[in-house]
């Protein structure tokens, strides 16, 4: 009677071989946005966005208050439908069709801009909730467990630093742990695509370095959308930088070539 | 074979939990039937036909809080429409009831006698099937079910929350009440279904039967704690309260809440429908008052009442509110409502976990 099973849209104009449905990042883009907008009440927070990010790449995207950063992973994620423009997942998953649950199932993990996790729960349960399995009522009601699954949920808890709060509710965790519990859901899902809003925000110096450290290590085998404020966190971890301003792409490229680029430090760096 | 068995019964014994359902069913179905039908009227002991019937109406309230809890204090929605699944049940219950009664009715007809007044000669079709026992007891899960089914289904998807959700569920309330009380809509009007005569060809107000439906309460009350229990222990009642603190996480965890709301919605009103079914006998009548947006109003207040999102809480939440609504029901009744508001003010004030709270803070007090 009920089942979310993941089916997946249709390809869009798909001649050949495409297959719909199924992730298909063969030609080493994982993520493509072309000539999005998004309106609220005639004001546009992104205008004619297109940008695409490499299968395993780490992104970082920069850009003043109201730049439309939180907007685009919101298009990204379901969240909101752009008005105009397409928006894919790979080749083959048309992301404008398909709905938050789907689109976390196909492999996009996101982190809030204000750190959101499970408050009345456990930072283990909170850990389970996000584990990548089967998400439907049946298997929530009967499936137990795994040895393997509590492995790996271990296995997280001891990349976020978190070993000792397994049985602490989430909600007497600090503002950076919370932060880094909300990246390890992420990471228990296993997405392919991991999409973080401000994720340093909030953290101490030394939290800072650590979290740089992890995403270190994450890149190549995820590919990795971050939006930050914090510019020496920025150069710590960017390969390539994307500055957002207005609503579209003002500038892209290495973290030198978009610092000393004159219309990226008047709009942003400059003040 | 019985190195397993002794362990679980062990188990089973020292575990305090199930030493709570044990001596429930024990106080259920032999003490207070002896209390009641042994020892004799007039003797310390004795427990009267009065506390019975007041106990099996608790009863019932206690399962539609248990329901209310899984819905409001679990999954974060409010519900002001449960009296209406209560309500449904209890209409199919008594459906089956009023077919019971036979020719023994005031017209001595095979017909109801409201249908009589109506000049009906045969039963509308959907009376079809009614005077089956069995039909009957599955309209009593299956049309609060369904209802409550296709409601959800179009207020989830459309993502109706918070409290446009609670306001559409009193104008559902309430407008079956107005239907209920159409004459033409063939159950009763506004008298609605009362003067019983038999339940499965056993007469019905007899001290044996209601004591009988007393402890069929009881234990359908206990199945429906532990069924409860199940849920909110289960990775499915964490989804639930993962839902109501971050629905959002949720989604992007990749559950689909819609899915997760909708079940427990419709389970929650098949719960109270049961509930109802179980209430029409022993209290006599089921009339469209039962619909009234006070009455779902009435039921959010003893889950705040007795502390939200505490599976026993609920059940003490209806008790107290009940006990207190018939003490001054008898004493002061202009006052009950005056009293009820105060209640829900204080509650939501003070108490914001209700008793089940209290008695936590206080326990955290004293140790
Ligand atoms: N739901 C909404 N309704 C109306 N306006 C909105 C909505 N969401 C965003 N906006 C507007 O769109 C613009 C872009 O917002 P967005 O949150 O994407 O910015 P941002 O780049 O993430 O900024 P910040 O660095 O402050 O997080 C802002 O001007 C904001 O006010
Ligand atoms: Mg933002």
């Amino acid at each position: 009677m009920i089942s979310d099973n993941f089916t997946g849209s249709q390809a869009t104009g798909g001649s050949h071989l495409l297959q719909p449905g199924v992730l298909d990042s063969s030609h080493g883009v994982v993520l493509y946005l072309e000539d999005i907008t998004v309106s609220f009440d005639g004001f546009r927070a992104l205008n004619k966005l297109s940008f695409s990010v490499d299968v395993g790449e780490l992104r970082c995207i920069i850009g003043p208050n109201g730049a439309g950063k939180t907007t685009m992973m919101d298009v990204i994620t379901g969240k909101t439908r752009p008005d105009s423009g397409s928006v894919f997942f790979g080749q083959t998953l048309d992301l404008s069709r398909m709905t938050e649950p789907q689109i976390a199932q196909a492999g996009i993990g996101r982190k809030f801009q204000k750190p959101t996790v499970f408050e009345q729960h456990t930072v283990f349960e909170n850990l389970e909730l996000a584990l990548k399995t089967d998400k439907r009522i049946w298997h929530s009601l009967f499936g137990k467990l795994k040895g393997e699954e509590r492995d790996s949920i271990h296995e997280i808890l001891s990349t976020i630093a978190l070993l000792e709060k397994t049985n602490t509710r989430a909600g007497l965790l600090s503002h950076g742990q919370k932060q880094w519990l909300e990246i390890g859901m992420l990471l228990a899902q296993q997405p392919l695509l991991l999409l973080l809003d401000e994720p340093v925000a909030g953290m101490t110096d030394q939290e800072t370095e650590r979290t740089a450290e992890l995403l270190n290590t994450l890149a190549g085998k995820h590919s990795i959308v971050v939006v930050e404020h914090d510019m020496d966190f920025v150069a710590s971890i960017a390969r390539k930088v994307t500055v957002l301003h207005e609503g579209s792409v003002l500038a892209e490229g290495d973290m030198n070539k978009v610092q000393n680029d004159e219309k990226v430090i008047e709009v942003y760096l400059g003040r | 074979m019985s190195t397993q068995y002794q362990p679980f019964l062990l188990r089973m014994l020292g575990n305090s939990r199930w030493t709570g359902y044990a001596i429930s069913v024990i106080f259920l179905c032999i003490l207070i039937p002896v209390l009641n039908l042994v020892v004799p009227e007039g003797s310390l002991l004795h427990v009267s036909n009065y506390t019975v019937s007041i106990g099996g109406k608790i009863l019932c309230y206690a399962m539609v809080a248990l329901a209310m809890d899984l819905i409001w204090g679990y999954t974060g929605i409010l519900s002001l429409g449960h009296g209406l699944f209560f309500a449904l049940g209890g209409y199919a219950c008594g459906m089956y009831l009023m077919r019971q009664v036979g020719v023994d009715g005031v017209y001595h007809s095979n017909l109801p006698d409201f249908m009589v007044f109506l000049d009906w000669k045969t039963y509308p079709w959907y009376w079809t099937g009614t005077e089956h026992f069995l039909v009957a007891m599955l309209l009593v899960v299956a049309v609060p079910g369904i209802l409550a089914f296709v409601f959800g289904w179009f207020a989830f998807r459309s993502r109706i929350k918070g409290v446009y959700f609670s306001i559409i569920t009193q104008a559902l309330t309430y407008a079956f009440m107005l239907f209920f009380f159409r004459n033409e809509t063939g159950f009763g009007g506004n008298n609605g279904f009362t003067d019983f005569k038999r339940l499965l060809g056993i007469p019905i107000a007899t001290p044996e039967m209601r004591m009988f439906l007393f402890a069929l309460s009881g234990l359908t009350l206990l199945l429906m704690l532990w069924m409860s229990r199940c849920i909110v222990d289960s990775k499915f009642g964490r989804v639930l309260t993962a839902i109501r603190d971050a629905e959002s996480r949720v989604m992007f965890s990749g559950y689909n809440p819609l899915h997760y709301k909708l079940a427990i919605w419709t389970l929650s009103a098949m719960m109270c429908g049961v509930a109802g079914a179980l209430y029409v006998p022993q209290v006599g009548i089921i009339n469209p008052g039962e619909m009234s947006t006070a009455n779902s109003i009435e039921i959010a207040i003893w889950v705040a009442v007795g502390g939200r999102g505490t599976l026993i809480g609920p059940l003490l939440g209806a008790a107290f509110v009940t006990g207190m609504k018939s003490w001054f029901t008898a004493t002061f009744p202009e006052y009950w409502l005056y009293f009820l508001g105060l209640l829900f003010i204080v509650a939501t004030l003070y108490l914001p976990d209700g008793v089940m709270g209290l008695a936590k803070k206080l326990k955290g007090k004293l140790l």
